[in-house]
């Protein structure tokens, strides 16, 4: 009999089964020896009709099974092949790997590193103050996207700089004006309240209440100038809304028509059609509006007073009409010089050398304009050399050279609209502001107010629109010019005027169309 | 008659001065203080008519005084005086329980005229008082006519009402009116002029040769004005809430504004 325990045999013996037909999968093993691992495999050998039939057998035919071949074979070589197939996957894969590296971080470095770094740079730039760096990246996937949304970001805070810049200006001036009104009041009420007594007690003795009538009065005009100031300061924020211009005009000319009509003025109106809104304060633009007009009426006696009103699109190129409203030397020195004003718009003031000599010259305000003031005699077309009057850096840009003379070029800094270059040389007249020229041309409304009155002397025309500035005999009531200034540039916009004694004074306004 | 007792309060004694100086031509006798805290003692331990305060002050300013006279339900008048006299100063004053803004620097008159609808209004107040104490109600009478529920208020002086078409006719209040004298003359600004809240929109001279700043409850665009009341003044007094109102404005800051108005309503018991 065979041993069921053998272990050849416990594949088909197990569990004391009955014996049955295994399937090769089953009869095969592998096990461990000493040295190396085996396979068996086990065989029956199944009765056949040769095996009993033939003279040589002597087998039993009832017998089914006749024995077992179990063969064992060492897999010892066939482990030594997997093991060396095992090695070169393995350094198959790894190449792999590297390779596909190498790949991938080719595509990463141009499609996602280079533009990390330009971010990580612009951030850095961004970070230390330049808020006119701009990410170049056109792609539109993500990292484009994030370029874009960068560039805006930093658009957005140049812009709020640059608010901040003028509302802070606007609160420095505000405290200003508060301090001042405060010292300056205690003092005058002192000197008001005893000469307003005196006066009073001196109704009868003439000599005295003369000279007392005097500083009473004097006084009483201080008062005015430090409420007037205190007035100018809190200039109160506009609130915008895209607006039809000639509604305002309309609304305006309501207001005033019956004042026009007991005056006997005749008033014409010439809009164009389909204007584009503007984005303006309507109360404040009304009241602009206003008072132009009634500035018109009372420069008008005669009797055949006409006031024309009109309203119309125009498109300008940026060069000789943006007004340059901040500029910095590289070390963020502020150049704008409020005390020379050129068209009763503060001036950029700049140190100039030339041959030994030195003083300053205030640059012309408007962007391609040279209207500028000679503090120093300089011959035409000598190079000046300039720098900043409070640090001296030197504000010649070295790599540039004028386009149009080549002559040396100067530079300043607009907060939030990069560079004006500008060439030094007397006589040529050469500007250029990349950022104002990259916009284009800008679509604007115009509007006109035209008198045939009295007009302004040209002497006067310079300074009309600076504060506290008033004409003998003035009647104008409301705001003053200066607040009108105000508005206007609040607005992004523009007032100019031209005058001709006894033709008359037109009073130009435009405004920005508003974007869509 | 007893003395009228004012106290005048500011940091600078030039002021003092010449407000005790100015006081005591009229007879009126005036405490100084130099800081509002040893002025908010002094007006505790002693009886005062009148308070003149100034805004801008050290440790404690105007405004802080008037919420503690507030608080400890202390009805002396107050009147406000600053050099920063802006429109935002006077007419948070007149919200905050002042009875006039006077701004820096002042002539002997606007003083006095100040003054004197200042110890009108104390007298006032006073016969209200007693009108309520009065369980009788014999000897006292109502002394001025409240604004009508509806209308809007600038402190005690000025009123404003909204028009159905969105403007606001703006006139003076019968209690302003019992601080002054008869009314002389009244002086008016044109039509299509601007006022702003709380400046002075209308002048009145009243019998005694002194003259009111009425300061105006709104800002806005003088639309019409009523010239019943330049032909004949004694409206103004006759009908202070209606046939005597001022002007009709479009108003220009509303929203902002009306916040610093006191609803008339509010005022009835
Ligand atoms: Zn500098
Ligand atoms: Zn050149």
């Amino acid at each position: 009999m065979v041993d069921k325990k053998a272990e050849a045999c416990f594949t088909c013996h197990a569990s004391d089964e009955p014996l049955k037909k295994l399937s090769i999968a089953d009869r095969t093993r592998i096990f461990t020896t000493d040295s190396c691992r085996v396979m068996g495999t086990i065989n029956p050998i199944y009765n056949e009709p040769s095996c009993y039939e033939a003279p040589c057998h002597a087998h039993e035919p009832d017998q089914a099974v006749l024995g077992v071949i179990d063969i064992t074979e060492s897999l010892s070589s066939t482990d030594q092949k997997i093991e060396i197939a095992k090695l070169k996957m393995l350094l198959f894969a790894c190449i792999a790997i590297l390779c596909i590296s190498i790949v991938v971080s080719f595509f990463v470095r141009t499609w996602v590193d280079k533009p990390v770094r330009e971010l990580v740079e612009a951030t850095k730039n961004v970070g230390s103050g330049n808020l006119n760096f701009i990410v170049v990246n056109n792609s539109a996937d993500e990292l484009g996207i994030l370029a874009r949304s960068f560039n805006n970001m930093t658009k957005k805070l140049a812009e709020a700089r640059l608010q901040l810049f003028q509302s802070d200006k606007m609160a420095s001036l505000g405290r200003l004006a508060a301090g001042v009104a405060h010292e300056i009041n205690n003092p005058l009420t002192g000197i008001l309240t005893y000469s307003s007594f005196l006066l009073k007690r001196t109704a009868n003795n003439s000599d005295f209440h003369d000279d007392l009538e005097v500083i009473v009065r004097e006084t009483k005009r201080s008062r005015e100038i430090v409420k007037g100031l205190l007035d100018f300061a809190r200039q109160s924020v506009p609130k915008k809304n895209n607006i039809q211009i000639t509604n305002i005009v309309d609304r305006a000319i309501t207001v005033v028509e019956n004042q026009l009509s007991l005056n006997h003025i005749k008033l014409i109106k010439k809009y164009d059609e389909n204007l584009p809104d503007v984005y303006i304060d309507a109360n404040q633009m009304q009241q602009v509006l206003i008072n132009l007009i009634v500035n018109a009426n009372h420069a008008i006696s005669k009797n055949d007073g006409l006031i024309s009103i009109s309203a119309k699109l125009i498109s300008l190129p940026p060069y000789g009409i943006t007004q340059i409203k901040n500029a910095l030397c590289p070390k963020g020195h502020n150049l704008l010089d409020h005390t020379v004003k050129i068209k009763s718009m503060p001036s950029i003031r700049l140190q100039a050398r030339v041959n030994e000599k030195e003083g300053y010259i205030n640059i012309d305000p408007i962007y391609g304009k040279n209207r500028n003031h000679y503090g120093l005699k300089i011959k035409t077309n000598s190079a000046v050399e300039f720098s900043c009057p409070k640090c001296n850096a030197s504000l010649l840009d070295k790599k540039e050279k004028c386009p149009k003379c080549g002559g040396p070029v100067y530079f300043f800094e607009v907060p939030g609209k990069g560079l004006v270059q500008g060439c030094a040389v007397k006589g040529c007249e050469w500007q250029y502001w990349q950022s104002i020229e990259n916009e284009g041309q800008k679509e604007y409304i115009e509007i006109r107010v035209e008198d045939n009155g009295c007009g302004i002397p040209q002497e006067n025309l310079a300074k009309i629109f600076d504060p506290f500035f008033t004409t003998k005999g003035q009647k104008g009531t409301g705001l003053g010019l200066a607040v009108i200034w105000g508005i206007i540039d609040n607005h992004n916009g523009r007032i100019t005027v031209e005058s001709e004694i006894d033709k008359g004074t037109t009073f130009t306004v435009r405004l920005p169309i508003a974007k869509s | 008659m007893k003395t009228k007792r004012i106290i005048a309060i500011d940091d600078e004694r030039v002021i003092l001065d010449s407000i005790v100086k100015l006081c005591s031509a009229e007879g009126w006798h005036v405490d100084v203080a130099e800081d509002a805290l040893s002025g908010f003692k002094m007006i505790q331990s002693n009886v005062y008519d009148l308070i003149v305060c100034d805004i801008m002050m050290p440790e404690m300013d105007g405004f802080e005084l008037l919420e503690k006279l507030r608080q400890q339900e202390i009805r002396i008048p107050v009147i406000i005086t600053t050099g920063f006299s802006t429109v935002e100063n006077a007419v948070k004053s007149l919200y905050n329980g002042a009875i006039d803004f006077l701004p820096k620097p002042f002539t002997f008159d606007e003083l006095i005229s100040s003054l004197k609808r200042g110890l009108n209004y104390a007298k006032i107040q006073k016969q209200v008082a007693s009108y309520f104490f009065d369980s009788n109600k014999k000897n006292a009478m109502v002394s001025y006519i409240p604004c009508p529920p509806r209308y809007l208020r600038l402190g005690y002086s000025t009123w404003a009402f909204k028009e159905n078409d969105g403007s606001f006719k703006i006139g003076i209040t019968d209690l302003f009116l019992r601080t002054i004298e008869n009314i002389k003359n009244i002086e008016m600004l044109d039509f299509d002029g601007e006022i702003i809240q709380g400046n002075n929109c209308c002048q009145i001279t009243s019998d005694n040769e002194l003259v009111h700043s009425v300061l105006s409850p709104l800002s806005g665009r003088i639309i019409k004005r009523n010239e019943h009341v330049i032909g004949d003044f004694t409206l103004v007094e006759k009908d202070p809430y209606f046939r005597g109102w001022l002007y009709i404005i479009v108003p220009s800051n509303l929203e902002f504004e009306s916040k610093h108005l006191v609803p008339c309503s509010s005022d009835r018991i």
